[in-house]
């Protein structure tokens, strides 16, 4: 028996050391799960009108990419990371550590983040102002302190709203969504408060855990990743909110509508000229150093900075995608497909 | 009670009996009520859940086409004459579709409106009469009445998943283009026919070109692999611990620890196989590969504690007899007891292969979850399983995926299904009773 064991042992390790000398011929993209329905669209189409392989797409979350495709150069390693954020100062520090000398940042579009509820309801026409105030877990307390959020319905937060129990179902903590929520949506709110954005010059640290912080007391929902549910919840709920991506909206327009935000509907238009408060930018970054070593991402890029993908009438605007206006479109599809290298990001 | 006045006799044990006695019968019925009560119940539960899936599944299973009369023009398909498959495979199929389209309508002419016309086909549409002509290159230069593959939002427009009567700006499909189905649907040029798409094709970023091939492909290697290597080391690692090995301490260790795996959550293997064989080993990631040796890691326990069991149930006697006669130690366990013992061990197995093709959260951390288009062709190649397919559907925001969600639920649990009758099956058919 112990032969047999050390046959099976000899044989795992042969094919563990063929596959790793072996080449690779598909691109290996990994990163944010918001940019993946992008990612993959393209990577479809591209293997479908091109004679290279279809791109393999991970949803490893924006941190999570960050850390593979800095984890050195070869083919063991990712050549494209997606992410919902600008790349920090320190994971391009890891990216040099590890070798990854020049990366090429391509800036994709926007997302918008809707807050929403069932068609069957009234619409919403809320300000950051009312968010930060239903959604804190600490909120000041008119004295210069603060005390844990008491508001129970929407009428204590502002007189203006029907008396409804404050019911809001989000996504959790891990997902890019939330970080993204808490950053413009939440941080935005509470600097419309005077004493708040007082303390952000005296006392950094406290004004981050003012306003970054979800109450857990119930009215926050944490519904899982899964956008889909948390629309199927909304509707069978009218009395609730919810937080999702824009793409969700636009996909389920019979049944849930976006509230206005300090007076503006989530919609194509007012994402895309950055009227809209709750949006933020999509990246893609590529390992220049695999370029020539793993076949098809020039034409990748290419493909991916096309008008007949990213542009306005394009068919990643079909799946959600906000575009970036004319100009800047040009000149981001340019620098991309010069593959020029980025800067060290200031933060 | 002890008053001497009380005339009445001492209880005997019968009478003590007989009063308890209807309260005692009260007791069984509610206990007796109580049990079916609960099993009625989870069959409630279990019919409700198929119910909801099959319910909302089924649609997928058939898919909307449209026929068209399409003139395969030999001068746009091959100019040449040549019939060459490279001329072949260039060709612009769209255009052919859409001047069929067109012809249906010759009364559109604005730009807009005929980009709207040429949104009710699916863009994988050119790549299927692709494949049709170069099966067949007899078809050029005639004209075919072909079926030819709609949008996926015509799709749920015909399956009536949009509400017509919602205002127009509400749904996806306008006005004027459900005027163009009506007008199609009248001529009788479109029809829901059963869905091969599903089974032959990867998946897709469109619903209705999505199919469950490559994740099948993916858990078949997977599993094949998997039952390969966690087979042979399961059984011998039993029929070592069990028949060959002192019993002293260190067995003990080993057993216990054995036992302890077999309840350890799953994502931790996840995490072992990350560290260790992408890590360490140099595993490629998201491949059968590396997904077989995490699952066989999650396996071997369930399969070592089967096969002790089955071993186990083999009466001594057996064992004695073969010694008996003058059979090696190793000839009275494979010769004797392990046959004996195979029903036990295959259902412990098929058990474990039935739960290693239902896990999910060890391969989140290997790769696994990832959009992979091409049908993976052995173990190397970058695959993804069933259930990871059916997360990834639940996930995206198109409302064709919904019906494609549940339709690969009741794909994974026929196989479940499938799998748990052979063990049954088995049992009944070999088991063996002393």
């Amino acid at each position: 028996m112990n032969k047999t064991l050390i046959a099976a042992a000899v044989t795992l390790a042969a094919t563990t050391l063929s596959t790793q000398a072996m080449a690779r011929d598909t691109i290996n993209i990994v990163g944010s799960s918001t940019v993946f329905p992008f990612s993959t669209a393209v990577a479809e189409t591209f293997g479908r009108t091109t004679s290279f392989k279809t791109p393999k797409v991970e949803s490893t979350g924006t941190g999570g990419g960050m850390k593979l495709f800095c984890g050195g150069v070869g083919v063991d390693y990712p050549d494209i990371t997606n992410a919902s954020r600008a790349m920090k100062a320190s994971e391009f520090d890891a990216c040099q550590e590890a070798g990854v000398k020049e990366i090429t940042e391509v800036k994709i579009g926007y997302d918008g983040i809707a807050i929403a509820n069932s068609k069957s309801a009234g619409a919403w026409d809320m300000t950051l102002k009312d968010i930060y105030l239903a959604l804190a877990k600490d909120v000041p307390d008119g004295k210069g302190g603060f005390m844990a959020n008491p508001y129970q319905t929407w009428k204590d937060v502002n007189a203006d709203f029907p008396e409804i129990k404050i019911e809001v179902l989000g996504p959790p903590p891990t997902s890019g969504t939330r970080d993204a929520f808490v950053e413009l949506a939440m941080e935005g709110g509470c600097n419309s408060i005077p004493e708040i954005k007082e303390l952000k010059k005296t006392d950094k640290d406290k004004h981050k855990a003012v306003c970054h912080g979800i109450r857990e007391d119930g009215a926050y929902i944490e519904a899982g990743e899964n956008d889909n549910l948390i629309v199927q919840k909304l509707v069978s709920n009218p009395s609730a909110l919810g937080i999702f991506g824009y793409s969700f909206l636009d996909q389920n327009a019979d049944k849930v509508q976006g509230a206005k935000i300090d007076g503006v509907e989530p919609t194509y238009d007012s994402i895309s000229d950055g009227s809209y408060p709750v949006s933020r930018s999509i990246y893609f970054y590529v390992k220049k150093a695999h370029v020539g070593t793993i076949p098809g991402i020039e034409e990748f890029v290419t493909e991916f900075t096309s008008d007949k993908a990213w542009g306005p009438e394009g068919y990643l605007a079909d799946k959600g995608l906000i575009a970036l206006p004319d100009d800047e479109r040009a000149a981001v599809a340019e620098a991309a497909q010069s593959l020029k290298p980025m800067e060290k990001p200031a933060n | 009670m002890n008053n001497p006045a009380d005339t009445t006799p001492p209880r005997r044990a019968i009478d003590i009996v007989n009063a308890s006695l209807k309260r005692r019968y009260a007791r069984e019925r509610r206990f007796r009520w109580l049990g079916a009560t609960a099993v009625t119940l989870g069959m409630v539960f279990v019919v409700l859940l198929f119910a909801d899936i099959i319910l909302k599944g089924y649609t997928a299973f058939q898919q909307t086409y449209i026929q068209l009369p399409i003139e395969l023009a030999a001068a746009t398909i091959d100019p040449d004459g040549t019939r060459d498959p490279a001329t072949l495979a260039r060709a612009d199929y769209m255009k052919l579709i859409r001047e069929a389209l067109r012809e249906q309508f010759p009364e559109v002419r604005d730009r807009r409106d005929r980009r709207r016309l040429n949104s009710m086909i699916s863009v994988g549409a050119p790549d299927l009469l692709r494949e049709r002509v170069m099966a067949d290159p007899a078809l050029i230069g005639t004209t075919q009445e072909l079926w030819i593959l709609a949008d996926d939002d015509i799709d749920m427009l015909v399956k009536g998943y949009i509400d017509r009567n919602a205002p127009e700006s509400d749904r996806r499909v306008s006005d004027q283009m459900i005027g163009w189905i009506n007008r199609l649907e009248a001529e009788g040029r479109v029809a829901k026919r059963f869905n091969t798409i599903f089974f032959t094709h990867g998946t897709s970023r469109e619903p209705e070109l999505a199919g469950i091939a490559g994740a099948l492909m993916g858990s078949f290697y997977t599993l094949a692999l998997t039952f390969l290597l966690s087979f042979p080391i399961g059984v011998g690692a039993a029929l070592y611990l069990e028949e060959f090995a002192p019993k002293n301490r260190w067995t003990d260790l080993i057993e216990v620890n054995v036992n302890n795996l077999a309840a350890v959550p799953s994502i931790v293997f996840g995490l072992l196989g990350l560290a260790v064989f992408i890590g360490f080993f140099g595993v490629p990631r998201s491949t059968p590969l590396v997904a077989a040796l995490v699952m066989t890691l999650m396996t071997l326990p369930t399969i070592i504690i089967a096969s002790r069991v089955a071993l186990k149930s083999v009466p001594p006697s057996i064992r004695e007899a073969a010694l008996g006669v003058g059979a090696s130690p190793l000839q009275t366990q494979f010769h004797h007891v392990l046959p004996l013992a195979l029903p036990g061990i295959l259902t412990g197995s098929i058990i474990g292969m039935a739960r290693a093709l239902g896990e999910t959260a060890p391969l989140l951390m290997i790769g696994m979850i990832a959009f992979i288009v091409d049908i993976p062709k052995g173990f190397t190649d970058a695959a993804t399983v069933l259930p990871v397919q059916i997360f990834l559907w639940a996930d995206s925001p198109e409302r064709g995926f919904v019906e494609r969600t549940s339709a690969a639920i009741i794909v994974l649990l026929a196989f479940l299904f499938v799998m748990n009758l052979a063990a049954v099956l088995l049992r009944r058919r070999f088991e063996r009773r002393w």
